[in-house]
């Protein structure tokens, strides 16, 4: 009876939910006398799907190499070697008090000039990386520092090698830590990737920019933009919560 | 089993926490006890080579322990090691935590390694605590189940740093229990302790530390009846006068 009444609470808030949330957008609209009309976005279905695989595309891209960055600056900044260490600090601190669109035009237009990438794809996956790696470090040094020393400790006392005490020690205490962070940004390299459009990668946003040019309906095409990122995003968080239940066994006392 | 110490020092950052430890005997229960901040764990971790010394000797049976990364791993798959508390890896079951170092540091086959694991979780009447995390079992079943991941590789001596320290007196008893029971099969223990009843029942030899070196060493027996040193007499005198 109790589970009964807490589900039918549930279903009148979400109700409750969106009615204040599309009828605050729908008066929005009547205020400033804007009638949608999405049919338009019909015609250029064939361009935002190139525009949505390209987005995808560069999230996955960045994403593998943002991990490598994010990994090994995550290491450097250990280092006993000092420059290393400082160095690896430097950049997490430039990269992270720095905006994307800043680090964009200066890899793009200065470095990426100077030393020859041409390729803007290449460019693109690349300074993403870099911007995402430096967040990606901070996660992975948290998650390192709040393994408990005596972890490795007791690797060493039942006479693990060095090698495996990473692959069945400490690589699986990390996961457990670090995946909800890691795959929320995830979600935010999917939204980042869209101020790639700046250096005129095709994907959803700069295509998106195409077609408001082209048909003049700004509002039709920026809400559907938000809503195609929102369904990356939010099966992104689904997926996350999977994970996190795989690998949640330890510190949840239930 | 033949032990000596030879002018072990070791310093942290340039602080001294082991002096010229020096002490050589022949023992099947060795018990170290003295005052917190002595360095009796520091000492254990060296016996262990789980720390390298700064300086100084370490021989077991004749055989000196040399101190590289290399000579150590195999060194320390024939010392078993058991940690004050938070002594299992946390994200393995009990099982899992016994059965890891057989296979993956004495390459037994999986079977072999659960078959093994079982065996002892019947015998301590660990059974039932198999499947579950460490977080789920009590202060009590985790240090046995330390002690039968350490028994299981079959050591040819077991260290253990205060296993009971941060136990309740009746979790303590299963856990001397066990380990009375092991020691009277010759196992060969080295125990650092504050339980004076179990030093001076189940240990034949005694180390008092204090301040970083070995102020009196013996025979048990010898050590709780007549100690020879002021700061013995003291410790013990502070450590047994809240007993009954
Ligand atoms: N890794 C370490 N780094 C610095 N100092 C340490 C370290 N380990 C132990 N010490 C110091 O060494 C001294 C002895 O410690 P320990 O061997 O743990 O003593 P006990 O086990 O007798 O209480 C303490 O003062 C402690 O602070
Ligand atoms: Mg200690």
């Amino acid at each position: 009876m109790k589970k009964y009444t807490t589900c039918l609470k549930q279903i009148i808030s979400v109700v409750l939910v969106v009615i204040i949330l599309v009828g605050f957008v729908w008066i929005s609209l009547l205020r400033i006398n804007h009638r949608l009309d999405f049919t338009t976005l019909w015609g250029y279905r064939y361009r935002l799907w190139q525009g949505f695989k390209m987005t995808l595309i560069m999230a996955f891209a960045s994403l593998f190499v943002s991990l490598f960055i994010g990994s090994v600056a995550a290491v450097a900044q250990k280092a006993k070697f000092l420059t290393v260490s400082y160095l690896a600090k430097f950049y997490v601190q430039v990269i992270r008090g720095t905006p994307l669109l800043v680090q964009i035009f200066f890899f793009f237009y200065i470095i990426g000039t100077a030393w020859g990438v041409d390729n803007r794809y290449v460019a693109g996956v690349l300074i993403l990386s870099l911007f995402e790696g430096a967040y990606i470090a901070e996660i992975i040094r948290g998650g390192l520092e709040s393994i408990d020393r005596q972890q490795f400790e007791l690797a060493k006392a039942v006479g693990l090698t060095p090698a495996k005490t990473f692959r069945l020690v400490t690589f699986p205490l990390l996961m457990a830590r670090i995946l909800p962070a890691l795959t929320g940004q995830f979600a935010s390299i999917i939204k980042d990737s869209s101020l790639l459009s700046v250096i005129a990668i095709p994907e959803l946003t700069q295509i998106t920019q195409e077609i408001s040019a082209d048909n003049y309906r700004l509002f039709e095409n920026y809400f559907f933009l938000g809503l195609l990122y929102f369904v990356m995003t939010f099966t992104v968080s689904l997926i996350t919560r999977r994970l996190e239940r795989k690998y949640k066994h330890e510190n949840s006392s239930e | 089993m033949k032990i000596v110490l030879n002018k072990i020092c070791k310093s942290f950052a340039g602080k001294s926490v082991l002096k010229n430890v020096c002490y050589e005997d022949d023992f099947k229960a060795l018990a170290i006890i003295g005052p917190s901040g002595a360095g009796k764990s520091t000492l254990l971790r060296i016996i262990g080579g789980l720390l390298p010394p700064t300086s100084g000797e370490l021989y077991l049976d004749g055989v000196k322990i040399n101190f590289t990364e290399k000579e150590l791993l195999s060194y320390r798959r024939t010392i078993g090691f058991v940690f004050q508390t938070k002594g299992l890896f946390e994200h393995l079951t009990a099982l899992e935590n016994v059965m890891l170092p057989l296979i993956h540091s004495l390459q037994l086959e999986k079977t072999e390694a659960e078959e093994r694991a079982k065996q002892l979780f019947a015998r301590f009447g660990l059974e039932r605590e198999g499947y579950k995390y460490p977080h789920q079992l009590s202060g009590g079943q985790q240090q046995r189940i330390q002690i039968a991941r350490a028994v299981a590789m079959k050591p040819k001596l077991l260290l253990l740093d205060e296993p009971t320290s941060a136990l309740d007196p009746e979790l303590t008893a299963e856990v001397l229990d066990m380990l009375g029971e092991l020691q009277a099969e010759g196992l060969k223990t080295i125990i650092v302790t504050h339980e004076m009843g179990f030093a001076k029942r189940a240990c034949e030899k005694v180390i008092f530390v204090a301040g970083g070196t070995i102020v009196e060493s013996g025979d048990s027996a010898q050590i709780f009846t007549a100690p020879q040193t002021k700061a013995l007499q003291a410790f013990l005198n502070k450590v047994l006068e809240w007993r009954p």
